[in-house]
């Protein structure tokens, strides 16, 4: 080993750095660092992504230090249960510091990417100016900018490539950003602002496609009507992603004619989604362009129901992902089963998201698209049922699970036909599926599934759990067996002080973890952030402020708790109390 | 489990008959209100702030997972059909001879020709004087009867098609009507003369 090791030292620093150059995954890069000093050394100056899966885990500054050559960063901020309004918005995840620090760093930065922060006019104006070399913003579930904002990026990233807003709340300021490219911004290939509201100038939009050659994926929102889609897609056949907008018009008319004789030219394109707002009339512009789909989005789509969404979907032979409204109903994906063999990502969600009515998808519809679509690794089901039997044939189907996430409307459904709880379904899933990274549990359930979960789970990384278990018991099968967990997500099941404080030390092993409207009480999390220094544990009270003497009996409403290297945050707003 | 309650044996299950019990499951079910953690009451919301009608029961934060930012799709789509500016609108002026002045339809908030009867009469019974009602229309369109309403005049309706040209209501399958209709005018009969 000795002589080995030395060997190994003989390489010039160049020589490793480059055979690090071939490692592009951060986690590669994070276990290569923690080889031997020397390795750490060269990997920290070769690093140019960075990964950041908690802003509050780490300071700008210390990121800096350590990796001064850092062009890509990407940033995640509130928890995920934020986005089901259980996190007050203000709650945190400012990128402002960062850019700040960034700017003070001298870092050549050209790619950000940030997912649940709060986004400031100002910053994405710092970004704009002090950039020059900017090339790719992705923001996802962010809010707190404005269409100024992206204005300021527009003007002066002269090399913009990409420009990439999902789900994000944008103020419309009407002051016709998209017209803020200027005319020798011809670098653009990816541009997505499906989930901005206002208006944007067509004439600007379609000028912009027609210079930029490189444009391979355009979504565009629900202000931009079909005829201007039309002209679009005439300048832009190499497209391999588009987003419609408003897919409305008279298909009695020569502008949806000429759309369809453009969309059958774009033989590039792969992915599809858009369709906010929709005819089921216009639907068959599309059929053209079905049979070379892999990826399609029908989730927004409002009032198109099951006949229509299957003519189109059993033209879509290629489909891997598929993105649907429970309006497919059991039926639809039986033919989507029967259709889509390649399939291995299907995501159905709720038409009426307040979930007050039923839904026409049921366990029969899980249990087709198990049989017909052998590939399936990711799921996400909102249903009105299921069952035990349902789940474990689903589990005996598709071994290859990487994702599986179920969600009854009722949170205590138990099965369907043996009002059994759904613990063995679930225990089914997880032996089988050994790869299985993502869990999310729903329906009537005991502490008997978080045992399965802890003894054949190994490999979870993720899991999410809401009105389950009946005791400790449960959540501590989980701590003590899912070695790789990062991410626990618990509300409302009755875990309490012992098995939060059982294993102090796993949660530093873990990115972070929530529970709320459990048992924990006050003086549980105060013990468990006295013992643990590196661990922050922020209590969320939304209805009163924090008072400096709480009883210690009494039980928290919200905690998360988080791994950081950087102590308490500064920037906590009233209602969180980092203990 | 003695929360599971004799409603469920029923093969198919409605939200309505599996009450969302509050308590701690497996701890025998505590109906809403008869909590003994206050903090559980802080979960109920009466979706107060919802641009969706609420329903009467109170709901869970959060419940179903549903991203807020879907949330708020859904209810701009739902304001759009309301309001007759999204997907299924289809709207065409009224005018009635001698009302001063005219309204709008959206044909496809209607089924049939006795819907949009129904919903005409309605609206310029005003003009009328209550003389013309819902069922006098669909009277004169199932029994192709002139109609004695107002001063003696009876009333035609028409509309134009996307020729330009002046129909009788009624001749052709609703689908097609909504598909080829304009506008509409209902005229007083004395003009109508070579017509149909």
């Amino acid at each position: 080993m000795h002589s080995f090791h030395s060997m190994l030292n003989y390489f010039p620093e160049e020589v490793l750095e480059h055979i690090f150059d071939f490692l592009t995954s951060h986690r590669d890069r994070n276990a290569v660092s923690l080889v031997c000093k020397s390795w750490y050394a060269v990997e920290r100056f070769s690093r140019e992504k960075v990964f950041v899966g908690n802003c509050y885990a780490i300071s700008p500054e210390r990121l800096i230090a350590r990796f001064p050559r850092v062009r890509s960063l990407t940033l995640k901020g509130k928890p995920h249960f934020a986005d089901f309004n259980l996190v007050p918005n203000d709650w945190g995840g400012y990128v402002q510091p960062w850019i700040e620090s960034i700017v003070r760093g001298r870092v050549n930065l050209e790619e950000l990417r940030l997912k649940r922060m709060l986004v400031s006019d100002e910053s994405l104006e710092l970004l704009a100016t002090f950039f020059p070399n900017f090339k790719s913003l992705v923001l996802v579930s962010c809010e707190g900018f404005t269409t100024d904002g992206l204005a300021a990026i527009a003007s002066n990233c002269r090399f913009l490539r990409e420009l990439d807003l999902q789900e994000n709340e944008v103020e419309d300021r009407r002051g016709q950003w998209l017209s803020c490219f200027p005319d020798s911004c011809t670098s653009l290939v990816s541009l997505n602002f499906t989930c901005l509201k206002g208006e944007v100038n067509l004439a600007s939009l379609e000028r912009l496609v027609a210079r930029c050659r490189n444009l391979r994926s355009l979504r565009v929102n629900n202000a931009v009507p079909l005829d201007a889609l039309q002209r679009i897609l005439a300048q832009a056949p190499q497209l391999v992603d588009l987003g419609t907008g408003s897919f409305v018009h008279d298909p009695d008319t020569e502008s949806y004619n000429k759309l369809e004789t453009s969309m059958q030219k774009c033989t590039s394109i792969t992915s599809l989604s858009g369709f906010l707002d929709v005819s089921a009339r216009c639907l068959p512009a599309v059929y053209p362009i079905c049979g070379q789909l892999t990826s399609l989005n029908l989730s927004y789509a409002p009032g198109i129901y099951s006949d229509e969404l299957v003519k189109l979907i059993c033209y879509c032979n290629r489909l891997e992902r598929l993105l649907v409204l429970d309006t497919i109903g059991d039926k639809g994906l039986g033919v989507v089963a029967s259709s889509c063999k390649e399939l291995q990502e299907l995501r159905v969600f709720l038409s009426d998201v307040y979930g007050i009515g039923n839904t026409a998808v049921t366990e029969e519809g899980l249990v087709a698209i198990s049989a017909g679509c052998p590939k399936l690794n990711s799921i996400l089901y909102f249903c009105q049922q299921m069952t035990n039997e349902a789940l474990i044939m689903v589990a005996k189907n598709c071994p290859n699970f990487i994702r599986f996430r179920l969600c009854t409307l009722n949170p205590t459904v138990p099965d369907a036909i043996t009002m059994q709880p759904l613990d063995e379904g679930f225990g089914a899933i997880v032996k089988s599926c050994k790869d299985l990274k993502r869990l999310s549990i729903s329906g009537l359930l005991t502490d008997q599934v978080f045992l399965y979960i802890g003894r054949y789970a190994k490999q979870l990384e993720m899991l999410s759990i809401a009105f389950a278990g009946d005791s400790d018991k449960g959540m501590l099968s989980v701590l003590n067996g899912c070695k790789k967990l990062k991410k626990l997500e618990i509300r409302d099941c009755p875990f309490g002080n012992v098995a939060l404080l059982a294993d102090m030390g796993k949660y530093e092993t873990m990115r972070s973890l929530w529970m709320s409207s459990c048992e924990v009480t006050f003086g549980a999390c105060k013990t468990l952030a006295q013992k643990m220094p590196r661990l922050n544990v922020e209590i969320i009270n939304e209805n009163d402020q924090i008072e400096a003497s709480v009883d210690d009996k009494q039980k928290v409403e919200k905690m998360y708790l988080y791994r950081t290297l950087v102590g308490p945050r500064k920037d906590a707003p009233g209602f969180v109390w980092t203990l | 489990m003695d929360m599971i309650s004799k409603e469920h044996k029923k093969e198919k299950l409605g939200f309505e008959e599996t009450e969302l019990r509050l308590g701690l499951p497996g701890g025998g079910g505590i109906v809403n209100g008869d909590l003994e953690n206050s903090q559980k009451e802080k979960n109920l919301i009466s979706c107060s702030n919802d641009s969706v009608k609420s329903p009467h029961r109170a709901q869970v934060v959060g419940w179903p997972p549903v991203q807020s930012f879907r949330k708020s799709i859904v209810a701009v789509q739902k304001r759009n059909s309301e309001e007759g500016g999204g997907a299924a609108a289809s709207f065409v002026k009224v005018s009635m001879d001698g009302a001063p002045y005219l309204r709008k339809v959206d044909l496809n908030m209607y089924k049939s020709y006795q819907d949009l009867y129904g919903a005409l009469g309605k609206m310029f019974s005003f003009f009328t004087m209550g003389k013309c009602d819902s069922r006098g229309m669909m009277d004169f369109m199932n029994e192709r009867k002139l109609m004695d309403v107002l001063n003696g005049s009876d009333f035609v309706p028409t509309y134009e098609d996307k020729d330009g040209d002046w129909m009788l209501v009624g001749d052709v399958p609703w689908e097609t009507f909504v598909g080829s209709c304009k506008r509409l005018r209902i005229m007083k009969g004395t003009e109508a003369i070579g017509l149909g």
